[in-house]
């Protein structure tokens, strides 16, 4: 498959990038690591008239402590993630995650700023940010501004970064010492998770249990007032909305979310 | 637009579709043939060749953002001189390829692992890779061949 | 010593693993040099009337050449072959499933052609969609009104009521034997270009040309001499592949009516909707019997789902003729009945209506022995037919050749430690362990050969005392050009280097049936063989006239290679190349015709250890060892590799594979990121146990492995899912054991 004609624009800087947004406004759209969004263009379910390429702005690609927290650039891709020591030591629930993405082929492509822009539920970084309280920083024509994770996955591939804007970097809090645990579930180890939770700390966050990432709040509430695993997990489906789908019931998948959040938590107390 | 990409160390330049996938590249405007396409979702790893060393899937790069980069392709993985790459050996050794179709993609996909894991135990291989399907071997001589390729004893 | 039976690495593997093959895609022949693109567009609905097809702003996209649709083609319609109605070349007015052809399209450029289909206008009124067997038997829709229902075969029965009055125990099951893809790995491809003769030549993915040809020149209405086919390296077919598609033909009429050589290859997407599919069936088994374990009676009544226009009707009445397997049953019923649906016709996969009979009667003995309490093993061991037995005549109206079903299975069961697993369920199950382990076994017999056609087999001698065999056989993965040459080798006493095994071009090998069915070493390396073996003849009385000895005491030293005059060494010798130099071209040549149709029976057993976590309903493939019997082997190295890959698509099926459609006729599995197409991830090391009895149908003494494992293998595992969750009180669980159904099945247990 073939995706339509658009004209390929690269950046080689976040203000060159600004200002072909500018340039094209609507008809842009950004390309990082492009393995979520060029699969989309090549079944034409996505067709872009410009493609704005950042894989060449190098200044994106970092993870660095600072202060408190990590920071990440948002064009770090899966792989660099995966094998980064900062983040092993002070987020290695994110450096865990990142290498469950997709494949190698693709985590030697695709870009946590990819992923996180594109926003898709079922998708295992997003729930992990989340999860980690983190902070995404948006540069746009105006300047920077900083949205909360929970703040930014608004529906189903919906964010609120416009079209002018550029996601620039993730900035977590230090996990340092904090108990963590993640779960996948698929049918094949290349498939989407069905389901999927990461835990850090007693934070909850829910891989494909609806509409966007979630947390799950109820089993975040119990462990603070000192459930266990089995009795927090049990309410890990509470105020979801999964979609019910043949191969993976609605019902199914709140039963998956309440095993897996035992499963993840016991692995966190551990 | 014209990409100049160097492939197996030869560069090839070319006027290009903006659109043009990598892997017509490599197959159309390079001339090599090596590398196959198996479907059109990302999912097969057929068309996995090394871009700047490490694998991705051809089939989801575009030749532009291989501009100015390099690639590898299994043209590309013998010596000069013929000799064969430790993997080419073992994957012929351990009868680790029947039709053929997949068995660039999956050397190729191979180097990058063992690139990252130079002795990988057989669940790591086979996680390893989980991108690269094969519909002729049921992988159990494919495993046998890149662990044969990192030093390692196969029992067959 | 004879190379035959040693592992002996491959000669094909040499070009692969350094620039790959040269599949259709990769040709670069001068005849093609300019050729246009092709795109066939498919029907995106499962059942619908086209009202309209306005090709007008497709025709002026850049780089477009021509958009043909039915109304273009003047061709002779298809002709009904085995079922009552046959797919048009193009949509003929209404379109019956997801993924036929509508419209061609032919372009300058590859890159042009999705452009162009974006913009052909077809109006489509919905039709109600006939999307399962449940739905065909209704007669609601119905897909061929002329032929007066969705029935389209009816083979067997009926059935006689009263044929279980004499059991104890009497157990009944509807068993789903899912629709798969076959799914090679190279998608169909076919490249067309007239010459200035008058001929077309087609490169063409298929597993035999010469099928091929027949069907193109037909298809054009043309004498087979008019058409060449020529098959390049193929990548994958399992049945899928076996002769030429209509797509092939609409393509070879293309190249003419456009004047330009036309080269085509297929998306993933369209090969999930629109190469055959396998499998297909509903089968209801019923198995009655003693409590001691003695089956009595056994009846099988299968439904075949034929998909939008039958073409494989076969399938159902194989699978009734491989219906007892193993096993010898005083009474024996079968019916089967094919049904058109809206969805992918149905055709040959790996096994071809063998899986599904192994599959019912393996389900049915393991429901039989839970019903009467007994290890599933000892309730097969009552009832196998005895090794004293063969040749031994099926009721079904198979003739077995040898076998010796008992001792493949004692083998399973002890490589596999059987009595130790069985202790480590037991000890889980007592431990409430939420992973819970499971044994599942099968034991197979299946047919091979079984087409009732022979192969062809040439040898020739060349000048320089090199060989050059011709084989109808057509292998694309198999491996065969180095067991050929290794069985050359070993009968001529010519180094393998300097043999080369030929096969694929029509025009170099006019008369073959080709490779399918398992039958390439058993009839096409026996023709081969019995080439050679006339070579030798001829070239003994040759060499006799030109040592000035009689031929009887000639001999053939095959260390040497040479010819010599038994016991008298230094009366000359003769090398193949000195004797070929001094004899006529074409006097040291062979070309044979091998086989009566007479099929062989490998058999086997399957020993599958699954763990499932009843929590998330998690099926893991643990361990898998299989007892794969076809006979003496050439080389170990293929064989194994046949078993392998068996095993892996085997396996595949039981526990993920299903190509699934909505209520509406709409595929939900039609990428490979939606069907779950095995990988390595999900499948462990393969355990091969060897054993080999022959056949005395050949002169080889061999029988076809290319499907055994895969027939043995799914029943074996699906069996061992069943196993794992008897205790919580699951009898049945239907293929693919995903996880969903695994958690669906315990929940309803637990109710």
């Amino acid at each position: 498959m073939i995706p339509a004609q658009f004209s390929y624009r690269r950046a080689s800087t976040v203000d060159e990038a600004l200002g072909l947004l500018a340039e094209h406004g609507e008809d842009a759209k950004l390309l990082a690591g492009g393995q979520s969004l060029l699969p989309l263009m090549k079944l034409r379910l996505a067709a872009p008239e410009v493609l704005v390429d950042l894989a060449a702005i190098d200044e994106l690609r970092y993870v660095r402590l600072d202060g408190d927290e990590i920071a990440i650039g948002a064009l770090s891709r899966h792989q660099d993630l995966n094998g980064d020591l900062v983040l092993a030591e002070h987020a290695p629930l994110l450096a865990h995650v990142a290498g469950f993405v997709g494949d190698l082929q693709i985590r030697h492509r695709g870009t946590i700023g990819g992923s996180l822009a594109h926003a898709d539920s079922a998708a295992d970084l997003p729930a992990a940010i989340l999860a980690s309280d983190g902070v995404l920083v948006v540069r746009g024509p105006s300047g920077e501004r900083r949205i909360p994770a929970v703040e930014f996955f608004l529906g189903p591939f919906t964010t609120p970064l416009e079209p002018d804007e550029l996601l620039t970097e993730i900035r977590v809090p230090r996990q340092t010492g904090l108990g963590w645990g993640f779960e996948k579930f698929t049918r094949r180890a290349i498939d989407w998770a069905i389901v999927g939770v990461a835990v850090v700390g007693r934070s909850v966050g829910l891989i494909n249990m609806g509409g966007t990432p979630v947390r799950a709040r109820a089993t975040e509430e119990a462990l603070a007032s000192g459930a266990s695993p089995a009795e927090a997990g049990a309410l890990a489906a509470e105020d979801t909305s999964p979609v019910d789908e043949p191969h993976a019931t609605a019902e199914y998948r709140r039963h998956l979310a309440r095993v897996l959040t035992t499963r993840a938590l016991t692995t966190a107390a551990a | 637009m014209r990409v100049t990409i160097q492939i197996n160390g030869q560069p090839f330049s070319d006027e290009v579709e903006d659109r043009t996938l990598l892997v017509h590249f490599v197959r159309e405007n390079a001339g090599l043939t090596g590398t196959n396409i198996g479907c059109d979702t990302t999912s097969c790893g057929a068309c996995t060749v090394l871009l700047d060393g490490e694998s991705v899937k051809s089939c989801t790069v575009l030749a532009a953002q291989a501009d100015g980069h390099e690639v590898t392709t299994i043209e590309g993985m013998a010596g000069a001189d013929g000799e064969l790459h430790p993997l080419q050996r073992a994957f012929r050794e351990q009868h680790g390829l029947q039709c053929g179709f997949c068995t660039p993609g999956m050397i190729m996909a191979s180097a990058s692992l063992l690139a990252h894991n130079p002795k990988p135990t057989r669940t790591e291989v086979r996680e390893g890779l989980e991108g690269n399907l094969c519909r002729c071997t049921g992988y159990h001589n494919i495993v046998n061949a890149v662990m044969e390729a990192s030093g390692q004893e196969v029992d067959r | 010593m004879s190379i035959v039976g040693t592992r002996v690495v491959r000669i094909e593997d040499q070009k692969l693993i350094t620039q790959g093959g040269t599949y259709v895609d990769d040709l670069r022949e001068e005849a093609l040099t300019g050729a246009v693109h092709a795109m066939f567009v498919r029907s995106p609905i499962a059942h619908a009337r086209i009202s309209s097809i306005d090709t007008s702003a497709a025709l002026v996209s850049p780089g477009v050449v021509a958009v043909y649709t039915l109304a273009d083609v003047d061709l002779t319609p298809p002709a009904p072959t085995e079922a009552p109605v046959a797919q048009p070349w193009l949509a003929d007015g209404v379109v019956r499933y997801v993924g036929e052809p509508v419209a061609l399209v032919l372009a300058e450029e590859r890159y042009q052609l999705p452009d162009a289909a974006e913009l052909i206008d077809i109006d489509y009124d919905p039709l109600d969609a006939v999307a399962s067997i449940d739905a065909a038997l209704t007669d609601e829709t119905v897909l061929f009104p002329e032929v007066g229902g969705n029935l389209l075969q009816t083979h067997g029965g009926p059935f006689d009521d009263n044929a279980f009055d004499a059991c104890e125990v009497v157990v009944t099951q509807t068993i789903v034997n899912q629709r798969v893809a076959p799914a090679p790995l190279e998608v169909r491809g076919a490249s067309c270009t007239w010459g200035e003769d008058g001929r077309l030549t087609v490169w063409l993915s298929t597993q035999n040309a010469q099928l091929a040809r027949s069907a193109i020149a037909a298809g054009l209405g043309v004498g087979k001499e008019k058409v060449r086919v020529i098959t390049p390296d193929v990548g994958g077919g399992f049945g899928a592949k076996i002769g030429a598609d209509l797509e092939v033909v609409v393509l070879g009429w293309a190249a003419k009516r456009s004047g330009r050589s036309v080269r085509w290859t297929e998306t993933r997407s369209e090969n999930l909707t629109s190469m055959t599919h396998g499998r297909a069936q509903q089968n209801t088994v019923t198995i009655g019997g003693k409590r001691d374990g003695t089956v009595q009676a056994f009846r099988l009544d299968v439904i075949q789902d034929a998909g939008a226009y039958p073409r494989a009707l076969f399938l159902p009445t194989l699978t009734e003729l491989m219906a007892t397997g193993v096993y010898r049953f005083p009474k024996i019923e079968t019916r089967s009945r094919a049904v058109a649906t809206n969805t992918t016709p149905i055709g040959a996969y790996r096994g071809a209506g063998r899986p599904e009979a192994t599959a019912a009667i393996e389900r049915a003995m393991d429901l039989f022995a839970a019903e009467i309490g007994k290890d599933p093993a000892e309730v097969r061991k009552v009832n196998f037919i005895g090794p004293d037995e063969f040749p031994y005549q099926s009721p079904t109206g198979a003739n077995y050749d040898t076998g010796e079903y008992a001792k493949a299975l004692d083998k399973a069961l002890e490589a596999g430690g059987y009595a130790e697993l069985r202790a480590e369920q037991a000890r889980r199950r007592e431990a409430g362990d939420p992973v819970v382990l499971g044994l599942g076994l099968a034991a197979y017999v299946e047919i091979t050969g079984g087409d009732a056609g022979g192969e062809s087999g040439r040898v020739d001698i060349n000048p320089d005392g090199t060989v050059t065999a011709y084989t109808g056989s057509s292998p694309h993965g198999q491996g065969l050009d180095t067991t050929l040459t290794m069985l050359l080798s070993d009968q001529l006493g010519i180094p393998m280097d300097k043999i080369t095994i030929r096969h694929g071009d029509t025009d170099e090998v006019p008369k073959a049936v080709g490779t399918f069915g398992s039958r390439s070493l058993q009839l096409g390396g026996s023709a081969v063989r019995e080439a050679a073996g006339q070579v030798i003849d001829r070239a003994r009385r040759l060499a006799a006239d030109l040592l000035e000895a009689s031929p009887d005491d000639l001999e053939l030293n095959v260390e040497q290679g040479a010819w010599q005059v038994r016991g008298a060494p230094s009366s000359g010798v003769l090398t193949w190349s000195q004797l070929a130099a001094q004899v006529s071209e074409g006097e040291l040549s062979a070309d044979v015709w091998f086989g009566d149709g007479t099929p062989t029976f490998p058999f086997g057993a399957h020993l599958a250890v699954v763990e499932v976590d009843t929590e998330t309903g998690k099926v893991v493939l643990k361990r898998i060892i299989a007892v794969d019997d076809a006979g003496p082997v050439v080389n170990p190295l293929a064989f194994q590799g046949q078993r392998h890959g068996g095993l892996g698509q085997g396996t595949a099926q039981a526990l993920l594979e299903v190509m699934s459609y909505d209520p509406d006729g709409n595929p939900t599995t039609a990428t490979l990121a939606d069907y779950s197409f095995i990988s390595a991830t999900e499948l462990p090391d393969f355990e091969l146990v060897d054993m080999a009895t022959p056949t005395t149908r050949n002169p080889l003494g061999v029988k076809g492995i290319g499907e055994a494992a895969t027939i043995g293998s799914t029943p074996a595992v699906q069996n061992a899912v069943v196993d794992a969750l008897a205790h919580l009180g699951v009898k049945h669980l239907d293929m693919p054991t995903t996880p969903i159904r695994v958690w669906q099945a315990l929940e309803d247990a637990r109710k």
